[in-house]
């Protein structure tokens, strides 16, 4: 072992989860190096959109004053689209700052959490990918990078959703495509003063854009679209075997949504800034990889630490980072690595809102699979056919079209699938409140 | 616009090998060929003439689609060595 490589730990990845974890450790005096496969931290990493204010305070209090952040989130919209018609929600709060969430572009802003944590004492390797793991008695002692080998107390796995190195080890399984969403997003440049017209917003507030159904009705997908400065990201993520299965590529999917009578005229005269694709882990708490072993630990999507519900996935990488550098320091303090001292990891995340949101949610995406032609195509379409059947003024008495369209929600699916909704809707109510 | 157009919107530093290797032996004996649909660059196509799956590995985004919907599970997936591969601008 070359003692001049080593080091207290090393964490591999350069996102979210792996930059909180590397500047919680160098704030405890530990010294640790963040090794980062791409050019620089951010760029090789995809998201819809917007970070959130409250998990990034945790790890980087001042974050606002210098930070390169678009756009302040002040209005959340979802819709439900059929194929022409659409029904739409709006929450908009302009006030309220404390607990919300900016727009960001991650190429700008993981760099310059990067910067941070180099300010603040983390060795930051870029262009390096970590090829294997170095283990002695099983134990993880190090890394192999394509130069050379790293060696640490402990090593840190912040190697994103594919974590080829948990794989590795045996911490992972091999993923389902059930397992994971495929994402495809478009950055289209639109120039800051038609955002603000089409959101009507005000210079520097945002919006957050949830879209259901669609070109994906009957597919378990959802869209999406944020607000930048002067672009609009939009984008739809779709469950890897539903491509497969209903045989169409994903960027024919994103082209069908941008074409929606809805949204085509968000993006009008927009020139494409940049395509971008990324996996989303989305087992929920039923396939949580093993956490920790030996002389390592698991964080952020390489954890498959995601609720997709809540479109909440860079606050889990980083809150998961930090509690794994706690546990670290603490191992470090104890000079013992083993598995039974880094458990602590899982008892903090037991303990905070990441696992327990992930427990609550852990029926959802059985429910999804199991019954999306239910939630994704029929209810969604009846909303969109009850205001068509509200607005519209034909000399139909109107208790004569109420009677109508109840009757054809009992009519138009069998019973037996009714029931088999409803029941499913009360098991996963249950399961969360229970 | 085709995914061509859209490709050329993407920064790449390209490597003379492939990080994206099947075992053609596999695809030849695969029914849904399912890399072909599921990519989002369009990397995989199959070519009947020579019964052979051509990979585009240039335009790979990295994301590992392929790799998890691979039915034969004979995708040798790395990542591009460290100086090469995608470089997200926006991301």
């Amino acid at each position: 072992m070359n003692s001049e490589n080593k080091v207290d730990v090393i964490v591999v990845g350069g996102g979210p989860a792996g930059i909180a974890a590397a500047v919680t450790l160098a704030r405890a005096d530990k010294k640790v190096v963040l090794i980062e496969r791409g050019k620089f931290s951010g760029s090789k990493n995809v998201f819809g959109g917007a970070v959130y204010t409250q998990p990034i305070k945790e790890v980087f209090p001042d974050f606002e004053a210098s930070a390169p952040l678009e756009r302040r989130n002040v209005k959340h919209k979802y819709s439900i689209l059929s194929e022409e018609d659409s029904t739409t929600v709006c929450y908009e709060n302009k006030k309220s700052v404390q607990y919300g969430s900016y727009t960001v572009i991650r190429a700008k802003f993981d760099r310059w959490m990067a910067e941070q944590a180099k300010k603040e004492g983390v060795y930051l390797v870029e262009e390096t990918v970590v090829k294997e793991l170095l283990l002695e008695n099983s134990k993880v002692v190090g890394v192999r990078t394509e130069l050379e080998d790293y060696y640490s107390n402990i090593v840190i796995l912040a190697d994103g959703v594919n974590s080829l190195l948990a794989k590795s080890i045996n911490l992972r399984e091999d993923i389902k495509p059930k397992d994971v969403a495929l994402s495809v997003k478009e950055v289209i440049k639109i120039g800051k003063d038609k955002i603000n017209d089409r959101f009507n917003l005000n210079d520097d507030e945002g919006c957050v854009y949830e879209i259901f159904g669609g070109p994906m009705l009957g597919i378990l997908g959802l869209g999406f679209l944020y607000t930048n400065k002067d672009s609009i990201s939009i984008g739809l993520g779709v469950a890897l075997n539903e491509l497969v299965e209903k045989n169409i590529k994903p960027y024919e999917l994103l082209d069908k949504l941008k074409a929606h009578p809805t949204i085509a005229p968000l993006i009008k005269d927009g020139e494409l800034v940049e395509y971008s694709a990324h996996l989303i882990p989305e087992g929920g708490y039923k396939k949580l990889p093993k956490l920790y072993s030996d002389g390592v630990l698991v964080v952020g999507d390489a954890a498959m630490l995601v609720n997709n519900l809540h479109w909440e996935g860079t606050n889990l990488a980083m809150i998961s980072g930090k509690l794994a550098a706690e546990t670290a320091v603490q191992a470090l303090d104890l000079c013992d690595y083993s598995a039974n001292i880094l458990s602590q990891y899982q008892k903090k995340l037991e303990n905070s809102f990441v696992l327990k949101d992930l427990k609550t949610y852990k029926n959802l995406m059985d429910v999804m699979h199991d019954r999306k032609y239910s939630f994704l195509e029929y209810y969604l379409k009846k909303v969109n056919a009850f205001f068509e059947m509200f607005v519209s003024v034909d000399s139909i008495p109107k208790r004569k079209k109420y009677i109508d369209f109840i009757k054809s929600v009992f009519t138009d699916r069998k019973i037996t699938e009714l029931f088999k909704d409803g029941l499913s809707g009360i098991k996963l109510l249950w399961s969360i409140f229970k | 616009m085709s995914i061509d157009d859209k490709l050329s919107t993407v920064k790449y530093t390209s490597d003379i090998y492939s990080h994206l290797n099947p075992d053609n032996d596999k695809c030849l004996n695969c029914q849904s060929k399912c890399c072909t649909i599921v990519c989002p660059a369009n990397v995989y196509s199959w070519d009947d003439d020579k019964k052979k799956l051509t990979v585009n590995y240039e335009n790979c985004l990295e994301c590992g689609a392929c790799r998890i919907a691979c039915e034969k599970k004979c995708i040798k997936w790395e990542y591009p060595r460290g100086t090469k591969g995608v470089t997200f601008r926006q991301g």
